[in-house]
């Protein structure tokens, strides 16, 4: 059998924003995929695949060279923006092994963004520094950068707004309001109370915090909006065969898809023609029906769940979109504490997210819907036999059925 | 020039063949909506082929500008040097656009007044003698 499972994960420390300033982001990646691949009680010579996603800077045919790989057999990178590409990063490994392609692939994502840009204040989108002249209309050099053209003159360069726009439109819509949203980034820092790798572990945080924090881009408090963090982390598959005498018990692959409604492209930036009745909402629901369907599952057999949290909004939409309330109801859904380790019907982001544990564009996600399954969580559920992964709403996004079986 | 609502910091429009003719109107102060004349639907941002019927063959279309507000945000961090806080960005439903929306700004008006829904007109911001930047502003009863 090839059926594809996942049989390392691993980090390396995870620290606030700018923090990590002695070491560059690709060798991070390679103590993440080293500690991954050791995770699994694999060899580095057994690595022949490399995955990521999106706006990596870090090239897998450096990092393949830099690790001394015998031979690379497959190398992938997802066109999905952001974090929306983590879990396609990890079906593709799946594919890459499932098919012969490749025998052990590593998923992996760094960043040290210190070392670059500030993402959350729209570095990878701001153009370069005015000159002191009139403004003019200049010339776009790519077609990331001209679609753009229709955001960045009105101040629409940074995530925590973009994402405000569908966010504001489901509270018109549903009466959602900024406690319920505030709920999310309660629980989520509850859950990071008890993981020492968690960014914000020593912060314990109430909703009156949350109430007080400084507006960023209304709805969005600064608590509405994840963490920015340096660190890195990776996670390896291979067939069932292999997987069978590793280090760990391995965890299967259910199913995986990828997918974007028409007009998506960049999310919120560039999605303002989306149909009327996908606009509040993440995006993902038609991806959920494809992924619950492959893998003959339905949200009532979702266990324990790790949900894309770069806003709070966005957690709550995915929450709707994924069948685990009715559309418009995820407020009163996350009111009642339903994400909750203790006591909720849905544990969701047992390891705080990227709210609470560090933002590492969702694969953190992956790798802790690994150890939920395993019983490594710090935050464990018990019996958990299938978590659901996700990677992000609004966007062209994709997700992962994980399972124990 | 016309009133001014940002400084000349903000990002300028970046732009390639198929969107140029665009910022080309909005310097003649004429909002330009793209339609497909094989099959009369409406784009925005424009595209090289219609979202529908996938023609290549487009015009342009002047729309009057009235719309409402669709969504928004009020931002309360700055993108530019100098730009004056908090601000308003929204979406914009436009009329007679064949039901298009565009990302834009509501300006001069009080955060707490910006609602969904509500009634918002065009107002030009000349950001150069050969930029100028679509804003609006709302219908005042």
């Amino acid at each position: 059998m090839r059926t594809p499972h996942i049989v390392g994960v691993a980090e390396t420390r995870y620290a606030r924003w700018g923090k990590i300033g002695d070491v560059t982001e690709h060798a991070l990646a390679c103590q993440a995929i080293q500690n991954a691949v050791a995770d699994a009680g694999l060899s580095m010579d057994d690595v022949d695949g490399l995955a990521s996603f999106a706006e990596d800077r870090n090239e897998a045919i450096f990092l393949a060279a830099e690790l001394g790989l015998p031979s690379l057999r497959f190398a992938n990178m997802v066109w999905m923006p952001g974090g929306g590409g983590g879990c396609a990063a990890v079906g593709n490994a799946a594919m890459a092994v499932a098919t012969g392609q490749a025998e052990v692939v590593v998923v992996y994502r760094s960043l040290c963004q210190g070392q670059f840009f500030r993402f959350g204040a729209g570095g990878l989108l701001a153009a370069p520094p005015a000159e002191a002249r009139p403004p003019t209309v200049q010339h776009a050099s790519s077609l990331l950068l001209a679609s753009m053209g229709f955001a960045l003159p009105y101040g629409l360069a940074m995530a925590a707004a973009a994402y405000a726009l569908p966010t504001r439109r489901h509270m018109h819509l549903y009466g959602t309001t900024s406690e319920q949203l505030g709920r999310i980034a309660v629980t989520f820092r509850e859950h990071a109370s008890r993981n020492p790798r968690a960014v914000m572990g020593g912060r314990p945080l109430t909703l009156a915090d949350h109430q007080a924090s400084p507006m960023i881009a209304d709805p969005h408090r600064l608590f509405d909006c994840c963490l920015e963090s340096d660190g890195a982390c990776a996670v390896v598959v291979t067939t069932a065969e292999r997987a069978r005498d590793l280090a760990k018990r391995p965890v299967e692959i259910l199913a995986s898809e990828q997918g974007a409604p028409k007009g998506y492209a960049f999310g919120p930036f560039t999605n303002a023609n989306v149909a009327d009745e996908l606009y509040a909402t993440g995006g993902t629901e038609e991806l959920a029906k494809r992924l619950y369907g492959k893998a003959g599952l339905g949200p009532g057999d979702v266990d324990v769940a790790q949900i894309y949290d770069h806003f709070t909004g966005c957690v709550l939409m995915q929450l709707e979109d994924f069948g685990f309330c009715k559309r418009g109801e995820g407020g009163p859904f996350v009111e009642s504490g339903a994400l909750a380790w203790q006591g909720g019907s849905l544990p969701t982001n047992t390891h705080g997210g990227s709210l609470s544990e560090a933002y590492i564009h969702g694969l953190n996600h992956v790798v802790e819907g690994v150890r939920s399954l395993r019983g490594e969580s710090t935050s464990p559920v018990e019996g958990a036999e299938v978590c659901l992964v996700t990677s992000g709403a609004c966007v062209p996004s994709s997700a992962l059925l994980l399972g124990r079986r | 020039m016309s009133e001014r609502f940002f400084p000349d910091s903000m990002p300028a429009p970046l732009a390639d063949h198929v969107t140029l003719p665009f910022w080309q109107a909005a310097a003649e102060h004429r909002l330009v909506v793209q339609r497909c004349t094989a099959c009369g639907r409406t784009r925005l941002p424009p595209a090289p082929v219609c979202t529908d019927c996938r023609s290549a063959e487009a015009d342009w279309k002047e729309v009057p500008g009235r719309g409402e507000v669709y969504t928004y945000t009020v931002v309360h961090r700055p993108i530019a040097a100098g730009q004056e806080l908090p601000f308003v960005i929204a979406v914009i439903a436009l009329e007679e656009s064949g039901g298009l929306r565009m990302i834009s700004n509501v300006v001069d008006a009080k955060p707490e007044e910006v609602a969904i829904g509500a009634p918002v007109e065009l107002v030009w911001e000349d950001m150069s003698a050969e930029l100028a930047i679509p804003r609006f502003r709302l219908v005042r009863r």
